[in-house]
């Protein structure tokens, strides 16, 4: 049982890694919404093995939090407003699907090389949890790098944080605050996002970063 | 005194945070301007007075998630100093900004609730007695900035806060995941639960977690509150956000949540120096610091805009900090307290100045803005002063920090005295030139006068008090600073 249950907690942990580089070749913003639903979902079923293995009922509203909210609310809210903007086209990305997808191997390799000696003295499943976790963090701020369009940035951003609650409850017994902090601030970011999305659209007709950046070296 | 702060009803440290609290929920549903900003004032004033008594009054660090001691209640006096006075300088220049129809009247709500806001949770991130805590805290105030940066609703305004909204979250990411790992290291030490993020039992039991996880947290540590410390290169965000804001913003940004930040930094700085096999963070800090100081001061010659000159000069001196925290020792860590506190008063009151000089030349560009002595005479002497404050002049208090800095390390290693020396006299050079065209010379055009003219008094309270510290430091506050500065180690 104790060997099952760690190859399970691994099982869904590197499944979240093998999404995020799902998530990397997408080149439809639909797409990358569903897959990005998909990430919340594997997310979500690893939180709840993590509070049946630790027997920590808590973790269970973790996993419920990750499901409605960033599996079910936000991808389809996202959906809606990518609709809604008429702006479910093509992701431009920087590079190349090729070097990225060589890049983000690099960073799974990189935070293997860092993790696993660092925290050797943890039990099995954070340790191997928490270098998984960081290869799902680097593979998040990697596409956040790689793409321009805002949204494609906030699904970035936001499997990012999928990578930091899967930390989270890898370290067993941290406290629910942080939890509940995560999935809250996601909210807000969520939030603050829409509003911002609106605005600069009615700005700039586009939700292309890029024209941001244009606007400004005209400026100074 | 004490007997006195016995008899409240409340604690002075609960205080701290309710006030601002119930402030900004009340400040939300108050349409009227003048109302609105008077509520914002006495807030941010009681607030600052309840700061003051922590002077006096600590609270028990067992029975509360709060606690104070040497080190933070440095940084809650003085951000709720600069928070009060920024209030004062807010209320009018506002008022001005709606005047002339560059802000919205719809938006006063939002702005005070948001001012008090953030007041809440910078208050938050310093007393908090839990590395989780503190973290939300840092995130509730980026959140807050974020919109209020945005505030203008211009072009560039959203783009300014769009930028600072993504850097600032990726920031605030890495901090989460180093203060996972900090746990992780505490876990086997403290065991499982609360414990293991409570500040006062981490420190106590430093010496035994595992170095490597320290090593590894740190990192991230570093990566995410030098992000919001706006540290090269990872300053990226911090010229547009100034730039664009409302000034009072500025101010705040550049006097307090910098420094919120830096405070987080120097906790774990603490927690590192306290475990004898980890690595030393000095030698980092060192190095993010000189070259946030050296690109920095080069930067300085190419700004075009006034208020990102001041954004640069801040990267500057955060770098200058930083500089002095990574050195360590009792000289250096002295010179980097005093340092942040000039840098803090010096460059709000030097935004208070320059968003009057927007106001009454209708702009931001250097290039356009001549003569200021001769056409605003308090207005534009005032900013002379500051500058000079700010660019290292003697007798001002930043001379005074600037001098122990680079006299402790030419002591110690000269090697690195050497960019240190040419960072300050290159960002002295940039700013000396740029304050010469815009405060002597033929006055340029200002626009007419719209009435109501901004408070002077903030201004001249800041720049008196940094004055004053340049001239003469009163022995208690000498003795406080040279025992946080033991305490930093």
């Amino acid at each position: 049982m104790e060997r099952f249950s760690l190859d399970a907690a691994h099982l869904l942990a590197g499944g979240m890694v093998l999404v995020s580089f799902m998530m990397l070749y997408q080149n439809r913003i639909l797409g990358l919404l569903n897959v990005f639903a998909a990430h919340a979902v594997v997310l979500s079923l690893s939180v709840a093995w993590q509070a049946y293995v630790q027997a920590a009922p808590h973790l269970f509203v973790t996993a419920a939090i990750a499901l409605l909210l960033k599996a079910i609310t936000i991808p389809v809210a996202l959906h809606h407003m990518v609709l809604r903007l008429g702006v479910h086209r093509d992701i431009e990305t920087v590079g190349g699907i090729g070097p990225t997808m060589l890049m983000g191997m690099g960073l799974v390799a990189l935070s293997m090389v860092v993790m696993l000696p660092a925290a050797a003295e943890a039990d099995p499943i954070a340790r191997e949890d928490l270098a998984l976790a960081l290869s799902v963090i680097l593979l998040g701020l990697l596409m956040m790098v790689t793409r321009q369009n805002a949204i494609s940035q906030i699904v970035g951003f936001m499997s990012l944080e999928n990578g930091l609650v899967l930390a989270a409850t890898g370290a067993r017994g941290m406290p629910l605050v942080v939890e509940i902090s995560v999935a809250f601030s996601v909210l807000v970011a969520f939030i603050v996002i829409g509003v911002f999305l609106f605005r600069i659209r009615e700005r700039f007709d586009t939700i292309d970063t890029q024209a941001l950046d244009d606007f400004r070296e005209g400026r100074e | 005194m004490t007997a006195f702060l016995h008899q409240l009803p409340f604690a002075p440290i609960d205080a701290v945070l309710v006030i601002p609290g119930i402030a900004a929920l009340l400040l939300a549903l108050i349409p009227q301007y003048k109302l609105g900003a008077r509520l914002n004032m006495l807030a941010s004033g009681l607030t600052f007075l309840c700061a003051l008594t922590l002077l006096i009054e600590r609270p028990d660090p067992a029975v509360s998630f709060l606690f104070v001691d040497d080190l933070n209640v440095v940084f809650v006096v003085l951000g709720t100093f600069v928070g009060f006075t920024t209030s004062i300088f807010s209320a009018s220049y506002i008022g001005h900004e709606i005047e002339i129809g560059r802000l919205k009247p719809g938006y006063i709500r939002f702005y005070h609730g948001m001012y008090q806001a953030l007041s809440f949770s910078m208050n938050l991130g310093l007393t908090a007695n839990n590395v989780g805590l503190m973290w939300v805290a840092v995130e509730l105030a980026t959140l807050t900035t974020v919109l209020m940066v945005g505030l203008y609703r211009t072009q560039a305004a959203l783009e300014a806060a769009w930028k600072y909204f993504i850097l600032g979250s990726v920031g605030i990411a890495l901090a989460l995941f180093g203060t996972i790992l900090i746990y992780m290291a505490a876990r086997p030490v403290i065991g499982e639960g609360h414990d293991a993020m409570v500040w006062t039992t981490l420190i106590a039991n430093a010496a035994a977690f595992s170095p490597e996880l320290l090593n590894v947290a740190f990192v991230f540590l570093m990566l995410g509150y030098g992000t919001k410390v706006g540290l090269a290169p990872l300053h990226a965000w911090l010229p547009d956000a100034h730039a664009e804001g409302p000034t009072p913003i500025s101010a705040v940004l550049s006097g307090l949540l910098l420094n919120v930040a830096l405070y987080a930094l120097l906790r774990f700085k603490m927690l590192l120096a306290a475990n004898p096999f980890a690595v030393a963070p000095g030698p980092l800090l060192v190095t993010l610091g000189l070259v946030s100081l050296i690109f920095a001061a080069l930067l300085l010659y190419l700004r075009r805009d006034i208020k990102r000159l001041f954004a640069y000069s801040s990267i500057e001196h955060m770098g200058l900090i930083a500089f002095a925290f990574g050195m360590g020792g009792p000289l250096a860590n002295f010179a980097g307290l005093l340092h942040m506190t000039m840098h803090s008063l010096t460059k709000s009151a030097i935004f208070f100045a320059v968003g009057q000089v927007a106001q009454v030349k209708g702009t931001q560009k250097i290039a356009d803005i001549r003569g200021l002595t001769e056409s605003h005479p308090t207005l534009g002497w005032s900013l002379v002063v500051g500058v000079a404050a700010i660019a290292g002049l003697p007798p001002m208090g930043i001379f005074t920090s600037e001098f122990l800095l680079v006299s402790s390390t030419f002591a110690r290693e000269p090697l690195l005295a050497i960019p240190l020396v040419v960072g300050l006299l290159l960002a002295f050079g940039a700013l000396i030139w740029r304050l010469t065209g815009v405060a002597f010379g033929k006055p340029s055009p200002s626009v007419v006068d719209a009435g109501r003219r901004p408070s002077m008094l903030p201004l001249i309270i800041h720049l008196v008090l940094v004055l004053v510290a340049g001239i003469y430091l009163p022995g208690p506050l000498v003795a406080w600073f040279q025992n946080v500065a033991r305490m930093l180690g």
